[in-house]
């Protein structure tokens, strides 16, 4: 069988409430400072999420200079920002040669919120891509999936496949979600939400606080500077309950295994884990179920989301460029929110920013519908 | 060499029609609303699977369609279900924004859940018990040579032996949905974007 190219992470970019650009949210990690605040929507309704302020992105908007008369969407605004970071930087990229590719759960969904009950074409999921392609005059095709909590990882699986199977040099993987009321009031009906600043791990966890964000990756089989590969990933559905995650986590370990495999390695020679702890209270007890599966719990291991909050489509892939940072600069960085844990068996959470020797990395993240996804970062600087 | 994957099985639901393989293999009158016709197939088919009535309807036109390709033959336990459609899962969301936007409604957890594409692959997932890659994709057309890129490196790398594929597309305007099983276990016709793209060219022109 011919051997297929091996998939670098070129850039990466995070736009969120927490910092602007990758850099400025690794300070805030460092420094466990979270972007979860309390939100009042009217007297004593409110509720935690990572929001950015009312006028932020307009301003970065306007300084970066889009002039089209066109109106953008918040989400499209943030899109086309991470956007212009990444090629600002990597001007030299091959367009012809690059796939776009967005994750996104709900898009623009705010938009079916109108009086005349009108289907905006700007509610289609695919449009955030054409915007971002007429934008920036891409021509290639344009993926979009939509696979729930595991879509921004997913975005990086899609393009190391197909970059793969050698039908494109680069791939451009964008993800994004903004709250909306849709979002808010649905997780409100499902009591998933802490009333607070969320737990992940912790034996008081109670639930998600919301958020919203903007990241990408750039790929591609160019090793370029790069000291970051792609070197296993893998999906698996629990088969179990549309909503629930499985009791036993075996899709999660399932999809941990498959991306060991195609790594050749053992569970032993992953150095750190930055997983998916959204703090309720079933997932997190799935999690730990899985990772005791493969004898991982002793690795260890972060939870963003107190940092972020749930940014569903943009989640999995601003933790998978925290974990490439992770490699990067030989730092665990610290999960927040675990003050007592609450797990079977027992994880290791990181509590602390501490430099560490890390060659391997691993990226998971578990999500309705059943779905599961792990992926294997190695740092090349120790191959 | 990659292995030999054909299309055993394709199905195609429009129209109040049930065509498996190119032929009507199930009817019912023209004036049924789709929630009466997805009953009548499920009743065609025989089966008793209490979930089914708890699905909204881009899981049940994916559970039908499914239900056609999985019938008379045991799935592969590595079967990839990767999807795709245009309008991810506008129906549902149009039923739970109603219900958020109007104070006097009602808005129901069990119908957010359903607001997102992917939980048709949850409840597919479920039914055959495939614990398996997974993944669905939002396009404005039907994308086969994307499909087979896919494919292409699913099977090679081992990650699925098999998939069900294709597109489920539902909105105001109404259904469309073509669906393909693709397996090395039986023969069928040669897996190209050509032949999945065949069949969703001839359902465009005659609708």
């Amino acid at each position: 069988m011919r051997q297929k190219p091996a998939v670098h992470i070129i850039d990466d970019e995070i736009i969120a409430p927490l910092g602007w650009g990758t850099s400025a949210n690794l300070e805030q990690i460092k420094k466990k400072k979270t972007a979860i605040r309390k939100h009042v929507l009217s007297g004593e309704n409110s509720f935690y999420a990572a929001l950015f302020e009312d006028d932020f992105i307009q301003q970065q908007f306007s300084r970066l200079a889009f002039s089209e008369a066109e109106t953008f969407t918040k989400l499209e605004k943030l899109l086309l920002l991470t956007v212009h970071q990444l090629l600002e930087r990597n001007s030299s990229i091959d367009l012809e040669e690059t796939v776009l590719i967005i994750s996104t759960t709900k898009g623009n969904v705010e938009l079916l919120d109108n009086s005349d009950n009108s289907i905006p074409e700007k509610s289609k999921l695919y449009s955030l891509g054409k915007t971002i392609q007429k934008y920036f005059k891409l021509k290639n095709e344009l993926i979009t999936l939509s696979n729930a909590c595991i879509s921004g990882g997913l975005g990086l699986s899609v393009g190391k496949r197909l970059l793969e199977e050698n039908a494109y040099k680069n791939a451009l993987v964008l993800g994004g979600d903004v709250v909306s009321k849709f979002t808010r009031s649905g997780f409100q009906l499902l009591q998933a939400m802490d009333d607070k600043i969320c737990k992940p791990y912790d034996k008081n966890r109670k639930g998600i606080n919301l958020g919203e964000a903007a990241a990408g990756v750039l790929l591609s089989t160019e090793k370029q500077n790069s000291t970051i590969q792609i070197v296993g990933e893998a999906t698996a559905n629990d088969a179990n309950h549309i909503s629930g995650p499985s009791r036993t986590g075996e899709g999660l370990a399932k999809a941990i295994s498959s991306a060991l495999k195609e790594a050749h390695l053992e569970a032993s020679a992953i150095d750190c884990i930055s997983a998916h702890g959204t703090a309720t209270l079933y997932n997190d007890a799935m999690e730990a179920q899985a990772f005791g599966r493969l004898n991982l719990q002793q690795k260890p291991l972060t939870s963003y989301k107190a940092y972020y909050g749930h940014t569903f489509g943009a989640s999995a892939l601003i933790e998978s460029i925290l974990s490439i940072k992770s490699l990067q600069q030989n730092l665990l960085f610290p999960s927040l929110g675990c003050e007592e844990i609450g797990v079977e068996p027992i994880l290791n959470i990181q509590q602390n920013l501490e430099e560490k020797k890390l060659k391997y990395a691993l990226k998971t993240a578990s999500g309705f519908g059943g779905c599961n996804f792990a992926m294997i970062f190695k740092n090349l600087k120790y191959a | 060499m990659h292995k030999n994957h054909q299309i055993p099985a394709s199905v195609m639901l429009r129209n109040h029609q049930v065509i498996f393989n190119g032929k009507v293999i199930f009817e019912t009158a023209e004036n049924l609303e789709l929630p009466a016709f997805l009953k009548a197939c499920y009743q065609d088919l025989e089966i008793d699977y209490a979930k089914f009535y708890k699905m909204d309807l881009l899981s049940k036109l994916g559970f039908i369609a499914s239900e056609y390709l999985a019938k008379d033959r045991q799935l592969n336990p590595e079967t990839a279900l990767i999807l795709q459609n245009s309008t991810g899962s506008l129906e549902t969301d149009l039923n739970y924004q109603a219900g958020i936007s109007d104070e006097n409604a009602f808005a129901s957890p069990s119908v957010f859940v359903y607001t997102l594409p992917n939980i048709v692959l949850g409840e597919l997932s479920i039914r055959h018990q495939l614990q398996t890659e997974n993944a669905f994709f939002i396009s404005e057309k039907f994308d086969a040579s994307f499909l087979i890129v896919y494919l292409q490196n699913l099977f090679s790398t081992n990650k699925a032996n098999a998939a069900i594929c294709g597109w489920l597309d539902l909105d105001k305007e109404g259904y469309n949905v073509f669906l393909s099983l693709i397996t090395q276990d039986e023969k069928g016709k040669a897996l190209t974007a050509e032949n999945l793209k065949e069949n969703y060219e001839q359902f465009k022109t005659r609708a």
